[in-house]
């Protein structure tokens, strides 16, 4: 098996994992030297949780096309690699469940406000407050909205134009959203009533884990005409929401878990592991899910509409600040499957493209961009831990040809969660953070530790491989300063 | 195949994203009922959980592991829809015609965050690490956990 998964370097910071046995496309890491490391350990100590092994198992299945891509941030999940990118002819390409995920379309919304640090810190506890207890988050918290099932139905097919539309929002923030806050093909029929009655209380809720709510500032300008294009600028105090689909997400993922399955061996389809399950993407099961993952993709986005509107009335009972004033800068998802145009071997070929933990990153002049940022590309938002920082990235020409238009979405996890909570101590972390200026309100004190910056890859190790390898450009760092976790 | 009452033990396995849950008994309904124990242990601690309301849980699949996924895959629903989180277990599980059929319960209250330690929320049941297996005349399940 350690000779399957030799590595082979191609440039500073890009390895091939050279096309054999059952492998229909090569693999590709793009990567900084430490991550590779990493990679051939848990290869040569054959542990069971192996991102390379999952990116050779990713490049085996049929219709996929160009390579099996693993960006900066990969880590071992389950079926693909986290920070992972594969790409399917939609003729005879498969729709994967370990591609896409439990939280549908998970991604980050920043907005940007027109605070400086001075102006926030007299009133940071406020904010800070202000937001734990206005915005749903952690075990057992219930959102304010709460739909009726045929409502449920027209925000998985409207997403964020269904909650702007009942004042959870500005009509012309839709523009800044991925796909305008609305993804085609969502059949709320696709979707169980289970999956429906779950998200009755859950409609503008954070969750816990991974997600936050972070208000930062722009420590750095790190290219100037995309940072203007987007309208940031040094010194700016701009706030992230990191979450999802909530429950619905997870209760497609779950029941079509049981649906792949099912069409894996219907489709007879050679999977070499069961997390990969998946079906034709023409067939009827396929086509199917693909509307599901659409309506928890609308949902997602909704959710982070409804959040928007949380944050942006808590800076208006403090500072007495105007919705518009707050700016939605870009709202991204890293948990999608979805149709795409890309050019493979001067040939513009219709693909569905999987990004499992790994943004979109178009670059300059597509169409797919808001109007404003056509000429830079659109942002990719990636977050960082509660203690370092976040980027602000963009795509690139050469990302649009090598890895389908990808980017990273945050440093990517390096130790357990298990590792972390016994080498740290939630409230300790608190208290050091603290010291640094950081203000953390949390609703679990495991929570803190599980997601201590030390259980993360150095964000800025993860940014710089992005940018060697050409498929990205950070344009602004981000610095946090409150700190709000489920 | 079998009935499960008695407290045994679970564990949680190394995974770097991720929490891979073992968990066994003396039966197989035992070790899945272990196996419910550890994945609410990982969003509460099940200790502070009175078993105090209970809901009823009936799922069926072609195998035992594909079964566990059912289970615990449905436990998480029944914690939405009910408002609810679980401490205690029961289970009895049999092969029905081609399929094995769970028959079970679980017990808990709803959760407060005054008296419950939360911890993660678990987002699903996945299939990669996923193993139901006898060992040493004990049984054994064990799943990754998408948190």
């Amino acid at each position: 098996m350690t000779e399957d998964l030799e590595l082979e370097r191609i440039s500073e910071a890009e390895w091939t994992l050279a096309k054999r046995g059952e492998m229909r496309v090569p693999g590709r890491v793009i990567a900084d030297e430490e991550t590779i490391a990493q990679l051939r350990q848990d290869t040569a100590e054959k542990r069971e949780w192996n991102a390379l092994q999952q990116l050779r198992d990713v490049a085996c299945l049929p219709g996929i096309v160009g390579e099996a891509l693993a960006l900066p941030d990969v880590h071992p999940g389950y079926g693909f690699p986290i920070g992972g990118v594969a790409a399917f002819d939609v003729k005879d390409g498969m729709v994967v469940v370990g591609g896409v995920g439990f939280d549908i379309n998970c991604g980050v919304r920043l907005l940007a406000t027109p605070l400086d640090r001075a102006a926030l810190t007299s009133r940071a506890d406020d904010v800070a407050k202000g937001l734990f207890e206005t915005v749903p988050a952690g075990i057992g918290s219930e959102g304010n909205l709460r739909l009726p099932m045929s409502e449920i139905d027209s925000l998985l097919q409207q997403g964020a134009s269904y909650v702007i539309d009942r004042g959870y929002g500005l009509a012309e923030e839709i523009e800044f959203i991925e796909e305008n806050g609305r993804i085609e093909g969502a059949d709320p029929d696709a979707v169980s009533t289970i999956a429906k009655q779950r998200q009755f209380r859950q409609v503008g809720t954070l969750g816990a884990g991974n997600h936050y709510l972070e208000v930062q500032e722009v420590a750095q300008i790190l290219d100037p005409e995309a940072a203007a294009a987007y309208g940031l600028g040094k010194g700016q105090i701009v706030i992230s929401i990191h979450t999802g689909s909530r429950a619905l997400g997870h209760q497609i993922g779950q029941d079509y878990l049981k649906v792949m399955e099912e069409a894996s061996r219907k489709y007879d389809i050679p999977i070499r592991q069961r997390e990969l399950v998946c079906a034709p993407i023409t067939s009827p099961e396929g086509s199917r899910y693909l509307s599901a993952i659409a309506c928890g993709a609308n949902c997602a986005f909704a959710n982070r509409q409804v959040i928007a509107h949380l944050v942006r009335s808590v800076l208006h009972r403090v500072f007495g600040m105007s919705p518009s004033s707050v700016r939605t800068v870009y709202d991204i998802g890293h948990n999608n499957a979805k149709f795409e145009e890309h050019t493979i071997d001067g040939e513009v070929r219709r693909l569905l493209v999987h990004r499992k933990g790994s943004t979109r990153a178009f670059g300059p002049h597509c169409a797919e961009s808001p109007a404003a940022y056509r000429d830079v590309g659109h942002p990719t938002l990636v977050g960082g831990t509660m203690g370092t920082a976040s980027y602000v990235m963009r795509g690139t020409e050469l990302g649009m040809t090598k890895a389908f238009g990808s980017g990273i979405h945050g440093a990517g996890r390096y130790l357990s969660r298990k590792k972390a909570a016994k080498k740290y101590w939630g409230e300790e972390i608190k208290s050091d953070l603290a010291t640094r200026g950081i203000i953390l309100r949390a609703h679990s004190t495991r929570g803190i530790a599980e997601e201590a910056p030390g259980a993360y890859k150095d964000v800025e190790r993860v940014v710089e491989a992005a940018t060697r390898s050409g498929i990205s450009r950070p344009v602004a760092r981000l610095v946090p300063i409150i700190v709000i976790k489920g | 195949m079998s009935e499960g009452r008695v407290k045994m033990a679970f564990e949680y396995l190394d995974h770097v994203s991720d929490v891979c849950i073992r968990a066994c008994g003396e039966t197989l309904s035992d070790a899945f009922c272990e196996a419910a124990r550890a994945m609410f242990n990982v969003m509460v601690d099940i200790d502070q959980v009175a078993p105090q309301v209970a809901v009823e849980v009936r799922v069926s699949a072609r195998t035992p592991d594909l079964l566990l996924v059912e289970w615990l895959g449905r436990l998480l629903s029944e914690k939405d829809l009910s408002g609810l989180v679980f401490s205690q277990f029961s289970a009895t599980i049999r092969q029905r015609g081609a399929e094995v059929a769970l028959v079970g319960s679980a017990r808990g209250e709803a959760f407060d965050a005054s008296r419950h330690e939360a911890k993660t929320e678990v987002k699903g049941v996945t299939y990669a690490g996923l193993r139901v297996w006898e060992e040493d005349e004990r049984f054994m399940a064990q799943c990754v956990l998408d948190v």
